[in-house]
């Protein structure tokens, strides 16, 4: 039981490894403000789930289960309210995006 | 396996590090710094789990929520030049 519960954590972590560093190389990679907001989601959202689940898988039924699964709610609520409060501020001070020109956003 | 994690939060902290250097505007930077404090709540959380110290869950807890605040104060106080007192 000990072993099925190391590899499940494993996996997650590697899961949750690659979503990190994927999401990483997209916040350089990728042109101007809204398409980076995508690559921090993916930070946020897949990266962050895989992480706690892993752990959650480590240590059972406890009050540290609790406290992981508080973490991963609030996260999983708070990172789309931060994504679309800078999108917002960035389209009010006329932050275009790559490929549009300067006229009628949205 | 913690410590394959915290190696991976560690890579990923240094390529956000770049961009936050980098960065054209000043959303880039806000948006680097939030994503930035995220990797930062895993690897308090992974460092927990690898010490053997699960205590560390309530710094990480914290570290969550100054770091929304933050996040949201600097963005409306560059927005509107203040945090919203009396004037």
């Amino acid at each position: 039981m000990e072993l099925i519960l190391d590899i499940f954590t494993g996996i997650c972590f590697f899961i949750g490894s690659l979503s990190i560093i994927i999401g990483a190389c997209g916040l350089i990679k990728l042109p101007d403000v809204f398409s980076r907001i995508h690559a921090a989601g993916m930070i946020d959202t897949a990266g962050t789930a895989f992480f706690i689940l892993g752990m959650i898988f480590q240590t059972g039924w406890s009050l540290i289960t609790v406290k992981l699964i508080l973490i991963g709610v609030f996260i999983f609520f708070t990172s789309p309210v931060t994504s679309h409060v800078t999108a917002n501020l960035a389209r009010q001070k006329n932050i275009l995006p790559v490929g549009k020109k300067i006229g009628k956003i949205l | 396996m913690f410590l394959a994690g915290l190696i991976a939060c560690a890579i990923t902290g240094i390529l956000i590090l770049v961009r936050i250097i980098l960065g054209e505007t000043t959303f880039d930077r806000i948006l680097a710094v939030n994503s930035l404090g995220t990797v930062i709540v895993i690897g308090i959380s992974l460092h927990g789990f690898y010490s053997n110290r699960p205590e560390f869950l309530d710094i990480a807890i914290v570290y969550a929520l100054i770091n929304f605040i933050g996040t949201v104060a600097v963005l409306k106080l560059f927005s509107t030049g203040s945090l919203g007192g009396d004037k």
